[in-house]
């Protein structure tokens, strides 16, 4: 069950599907043209920018910045304590894509916009959330 | 130049009981509240031939659908040429603007346009399951938010508004002065949710939702419906009140319908609405007398004001430090009804109607004391967003 462990995983599509397994391989998949070599997210069967239909899942390095944040304080799932971080982070292969996260192993006090962080996989039943942590080294 | 060559007006609006926990369905209260838009109006039902709603019949619990079109044309029996409900739209006025261009090419004379919500009654009643009791999974737009536990639009609006203030030096002291002038304006309106008034300590001191957004950013669940009439022009001859133009409109989305990939952080799809209705008229900002603009959430109205150029782009801090500029006696009163911070989750149409009763001189003691001709009203936020200006012949 989805839900069994106080949150709420993804629907698996044949789009996403690299998405939410690629952390299970410690890679982060993020669709990626092969027209004009663009990265989009979320993942769909055209690219927004040159409107080709040759696109697919590529792995990136899952090194991002932070673009925007917010703490969240209300207990909306068992599973996510209050306070933590959702993030809008920029992927460093392409700042205009960000992918909407949670930031974990970080001081919720600590954390601002240029922030820089890494991808870290949560494996939950049949998907590997991709959160993003500090980089540290 | 007028939105459909001004072949489009609004003869009538009505409101229904407004409360909380009202222990009334969402039918009951749209039909009241078109009863009343229609007896307003100076019209029988046996006019109305076409029916417009928000959000139609869409898959969402805790009485966010409170009617849809089908159910208001069905419970009066109304014999229609052109209906319609939709939420992939503008704004939740957007199928409104359709009215208009529905009469304005001769589909229909006289439109009902409505919208209805009863979530303070149905949650109470135990129609919003946990987020955590539904069997299925997070898809759709849902699919890449809910498993980061990004659950309510308080955590992706608080991520723009956290960025704002980080571009900008927006600050929630700035924030608070436009809560705290809904607040005011709401203890002038019968009808508002919340009606004591509140301080900057309240405000501040009030509970953290996502930070920066706090309790008193989130606009509050309630019960009632909305409902305009959008008439032909020539048909509104001789009708009860003075019709209301509609000078300019504007529904643009020029980037994609997303929370998280817009380019500029810092702007809103309610920037694209506001530059395409500017274009399309002559009057400017400064000639707009007072402007009711959609706070859900707080942040949201700084958006709009920013974005219907009534401040430059990043300086809304600076304008909201005046609030005498904004308040119901100033030279712009913005939300003269509360707002839906105070005055209730009417959902978009709350803010369509005070524009309509204000231009009207109907506004009781909220309203305001020089007299108005133009409204500016902006529906929506994130990637929904629509606007309008409304005109009064004076």
């Amino acid at each position: 069950m989805s839900t069994s462990a106080g949150r709420i995983l993804p629907e698996v599509t044949a789009e996403s599907r690299d998405f939410w397994t690629g952390g299970f391989d410690n890679e982060l998949r993020i669709y990626r043209c092969r027209s004009c070599s663009g990265w989009f997210h979320p993942p769909v069967g055209a690219c927004w920018r040159c409107r080709s239909r040759d696109v697919g899942p590529e792995v990136v390095s899952g090194r991002a910045t932070v673009a925007a944040f917010t703490v969240n304080h209300h207990p909306w799932f068992p599973a996510f304590p209050p306070p933590y971080v959702i993030a809008a982070v920029e992927l460093d292969e392409q700042p205009d894509v960000r992918l909407t996260t949670c930031l974990v192993d970080v001081d919720v006090d600590k954390v601002e916009v240029g922030m820089q962080v890494e991808v870290v996989f949560d494996e939950q039943d049949d998907v590997a959330l991709p959160f993003f942590r500090p980089v540290t080294a | 130049m007028s939105f459909v060559d001004d072949r489009a007006v609004i003869t009538g609006v009505g409101q229904s009981q407004i409360g909380r926990r009202i222990g009334r369905t969402g039918i009951d209260l749209a039909l009241e509240a078109a009863e009343r838009a229609v007896a307003h109006a100076g019209l029988s039902f046996d006019d109305i031939d076409g029916v417009a709603s928000y959000p139609g019949p869409v898959n969402a619990e805790g009485g966010f659908v409170g009617a849809t079109t089908h159910d208001v044309r069905d419970a009066f029996g109304l014999k229609t040429r052109w209906h319609v409900s939709g939420v992939e739209t503008s704004g939740q006025a957007g199928t409104l603007l359709d009215a208009a261009a529905a009469v304005a090419t001769g589909r229909a004379t006289h439109v009902l346009c409505f919208r209805s919500v009863w979530e303070a009654t149905a949650q109470a009643s135990g129609r919003a399951a946990a987020l955590t009791d539904k069997s299925t999974r997070a898809g759709g737009h849902s699919e890449f938010r809910l498993p980061f536990g990004a659950a309510s639009p308080a955590n992706w609006i608080g991520m723009y508004a956290q960025r704002y203030m980080h571009e900008f030096g927006l600050t929630r002291d700035q924030v608070g002065k436009l809560v705290i002038n809904a607040r005011r304006n709401a203890g002038l309106n019968p009808d508002a949710i919340y009606r004591d008034p509140m301080t900057m300590d309240d405000y501040l001191g009030a509970r953290l939702v996502s930070w920066p957004l706090g309790l008193y950013d989130c606009d509050v669940p309630c019960d009632g419906a909305t409902a305009i009439i959008v008439s032909r022009k020539e048909a509104a001859a001789g009708l009860a009140n003075t019709p209301l133009h509609i000078e300019a409109a504007g529904s643009a989305l020029y980037q994609r319908h997303t929370w998280d990939q817009r380019t500029d952080l810092t702007t809103m799809a309610a920037h694209d609405v506001a530059a395409e209705m500017w274009a399309a008229t002559s009057l400017s900002p400064k000639d707009v007398d007072f402007a009711t603009l959609y706070d859900g959430f707080s942040y949201l109205c700084t958006q709009w004001i920013e974005a219907l150029g009534f401040c430059e782009h990043g300086k809304v801090g600076q304008f909201l430090d005046n609030d005498d500029y904004y308040r119901l006696e100033g030279e712009l009163p913005i939300n003269p009804h509360g707002g839906q911070l105070s005055a209730g989750r009417l959902h978009g149409y709350g803010f369509l109607h005070e524009a309509c009763v204000q231009l009207w001189g109907e506004a009781g003691d909220r309203q305001i004391p020089k007299d108005v001709e133009i409204a500016a009203v902006g529906i929506g936020g994130g990637p929904e967003a629509g606007c309008m200006l409304l005109r009064r012949e004076a």
